[in-house]
């Protein structure tokens, strides 16, 4: 069966020119870019360039790149080191609606250092309040982590003008743009952002290795303590070929960036407007506008997320759930119990994420597939069928 | 990725008795929307017989809460009331070979939703009523007592366990230490009744004792023996010694003593008594 794969916001596939941009690096070209010799020195011009491309992307310089595991270390790498270089500060400003990445971090920081958390709350289109970004952002605040680009639901923040509030309180401003980067335009030379991290595997690299970047003059202190790789900022010899395969990537996601875009909120778009034409009862999730080009997330009420995902699956669909029995906890998303999104709709919640690689015949085909399931399993719920059935004859 | 068994997924993909019963005289209702997984259970019983003729469900949830309801109505079709109150939670995921242990919950909704139908059709208050007791898990709505059913039929051991079983314990996790306190109470309960049967199952008399003896020996052991062109003969029964005598093939067969108490012990712990041990004599 051929996998229709809308699930890029969990993990993306290696573009092929990616893979080969790597392949040398395993076998052939294996040195140390720390060596002395050529055969290891040599490397590392691969590596600077991938950090040049890398850089590019973003609008940065390449001494701004401190190579990392991934999204999670560049989170908490950022975290961490703004807490150490300001111990007076005692505070963290972050939102309810973070990856584990950020979110877990912060409630470990205010269990065992002490910190004071404030946990800024999204509405129902999963929007911050920026007057309480304001008056939770004071001269105790020692980092404002802010994500760019919310995973459940695509919903972007102003992180921006929240910058600018941080600084005028002298605090850091992190940003986790792990779902932002290649999908939403950066210029990093232009913006106040102190951190900012990304993830290899979410722009069609490899898994296991991200980035974290530091905006030149910012105070640091390393993460990962060890050797003086990553200009003593990164402990630990470099995964080359997850370096190299990270800074291709980025090139090809700038490279065609602006097609790239459009394909994918035109798709989204035609996804959005079938499913919401066809299925009764069915909500969007977040914004309609400030949301990142490839995501939809949709509430189905009176069904549960496992279920659709289960049907889904046998006919080759890939995509994610809010719901609870997806998650291994109980309890269903944080995100959309944090913007309020009702009990009706949360556990039915799918997300469908595309990527430049989604095709028209794919949302056709979910189109066609989707709809039918939902109506399947709500004519086997107890719930609403009064409602349902009179809105499910007019199909 | 939930490890769903074949079954789970026939019944999930292919679920039986699906709807509702026009003429249904039982109905079952638990679990919420905002639980997120809830059964409606019809029964059609004969209140002649009290057997059950016809069985569907409604369900909201995931997809072993779906096959979960499945199994329950082809388990308590052709099936007395009284027959099927015995069905446990257990027995459903059995049939399902087996949940995952996170989704045990969703078959004590089957068994929770069949003892709601059994106590409308009884015209009794709903179990859920009867067992009220106090609330421990705010966030999923589940008292004591409930934990304490199914911790006891379930003999759960960790909070862990007791939420894989009743969702208390899943959201906030302030009920933690109350869960703890519920299971030591259980399983103090379950370890005193344990000892208590194993006392009741002594009292049976020499004289019965060594026929039951007799007949396991004649209808499980001795065919099993001559198969191999062996016998055995019971001489004498002397409190838990049992004396037998080997004859045939088992007298030269060099693993005699292994077939002694490999066959012939083992057979009569398990059926007669767990104390008895076997001793072979020449007879
Ligand atoms: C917003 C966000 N932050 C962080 C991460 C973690 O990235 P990684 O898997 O590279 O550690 C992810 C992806 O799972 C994410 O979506």
């Amino acid at each position: 069966m051929t996998v229709t794969y809308l699930d890029n916001n969990a993990t993306t596939a290696v573009d092929p020119r990616v893979l080969e941009a790597m392949r040398p690096f395993f076998c052939e070209r294996y040195g140390n870019p720390s060596s002395m010799h050529s055969f290891g020195g040599t490397v590392a011009r691969d590596v600077a360039r991938a950090r040049e491309n890398l850089a590019q992307s973003l609008g940065a310089s390449a001494k701004e790149i401190v190579f990392t595991s991934g999204g999670t270390e560049a989170d908490s790498t950022a975290i961490l080191s703004a807490l150490a270089t300001a111990p007076d500060r005692r505070e963290i400003v972050t939102t309810r609606v973070e990856h584990p990445a950020v979110l877990n971090l912060c409630k470990r920081l205010a269990r065992d250092r002490g910190y004071v958390v404030r946990w800024l709350s999204v509405d129902r289109q999963g929007k911050l309040d920026m007057d309480e970004v304001r008056s939770r952002i004071t001269d105790n605040t020692a980092i404002v982590s802010v994500m760019w680009a919310n995973n459940e639901t695509g919903v972007i923040f102003p992180v921006e003008e929240i910058s600018e509030i941080a600084h005028e309180h002298g605090a850091i401003m992190h940003t986790d743009a792990v779902q932002a980067v290649g999908k939403v335009p950066m210029n990093l030379e232009a913006s106040q952002i102190d951190f900012l991290s990304l993830s290899g595997h979410k722009l069609h690299g490899p898994k296991g290795i991200g980035a974290l970047y530091v905006r030149r003059g910012t105070r640091f202190s390393p993460f990962v303590v060890g050797g003086h790789q990553e200009s003593d900022r990164r402990g630990g010899t470099e995964n080359v070929p997850g370096i190299v395969g990270l800074g291709e990537a980025a090139r090809l996601c700038s490279e065609g960036f602006a097609d790239h875009v459009a394909t994918m909120r035109r798709l989204r778009d035609r996804l959005e407007q079938g499913l919401m034409a066809t299925v009764p009862l069915a909500h969007l999730n977040g914004h309609p506008e400030a949301r990142l080009p490839n995501t939809l997330s949709i509430g189905f009420e009176y069904v549960e997320g496992e279920a659709i995902l289960m049907r889904m699956d046998v006919k080759g669909i890939c995509a994610s759930s809010g719901s609870a029995c997806t998650s291994g906890s109980l309890e269903p998303s944080h995100v959309l119990r944090a913007m309020g999104v009702p009990f009706n709709s949360v556990h039915g919640s799918i997300r469908f994420s595309l990527s430049r690689y989604t095709t028209e015949d794919e949302i056709s085909y979910v189109l066609e597939e989707v709809p039918p399931i939902i109506r399947g399993l709500r004519e086997m719920s107890p719930f609403g069928r009064e409602y349902l059935s009179a809105v499910c004859t007019v199909q | 990725m939930w490890e769903y068994t074949e079954k789970v997924k026939e019944h999930f993909f292919s679920p039986r008795n699906v709807g509702q019963l026009e003429d249904a005289n039982a109905v079952g209702e638990v679990g919420s929307l905002a639980c997120g997984d809830a059964l409606k259970l019809f029964l059609k019983i004969d209140p002649q017989t009290d057997r059950i003729i016809d069985a569907r469900f409604q369900t909201f949830g995931c997809g072993s809460a779906i096959a979960s309801s499945s199994a329950l109505t082809e388990m308590v079709k052709g099936k007395t009331v009284d027959e099927a109150l015995k069905i446990t939670n257990q027995d459903i995921a059995d049939y399902l070979g087996g949940l995952p242990s996170e989704k045990m919950h969703c078959s004590v909704m089957g068994r929770d939703a069949f003892r709601a139908a059994v106590a409308c059709y009884r015209g009794e208050p709903a179990p859920e009523e009867q067992l009220e007791g106090e609330l421990v898990c705010e966030c999923f709505g589940v008292t004591d007592e409930q934990i304490r059913s199914v911790a006891r039929e379930n003999n759960l051991t960790s909070v862990e366990q007791v939420t894989n079983y009743t969702k208390a314990g899943g959201g906030c996790g302030q009920c933690h230490e109350k869960i703890k306190e519920i299971i030591a109470q259980v399983r103090g309960e379950l370890r005193k009744e344990k000892k208590a049967p194993a006392a009741a199952a002594r009292p049976m008399t020499n004289i019965q004792k060594i026929a039951k003896i007799q007949e396991v020996i004649e209808k499980e052991i001795r065919p099993m023996l001559q198969q191999d062109g062996g016998d055995v003969d019971l001489i004498d029964v002397d409190g838990n010694r049992v004396l037998v005598a080997l004859r045939g093939a088992c007298v030269s067969c060099p693993s005699a003593g292994v077939t002694l108490s490999d066959a012939v012990g083992a057979k009569l712990k398990e059926l007669v008594h767990p104390d008895l041990h076997v001793e072979e004599v020449s007879g």
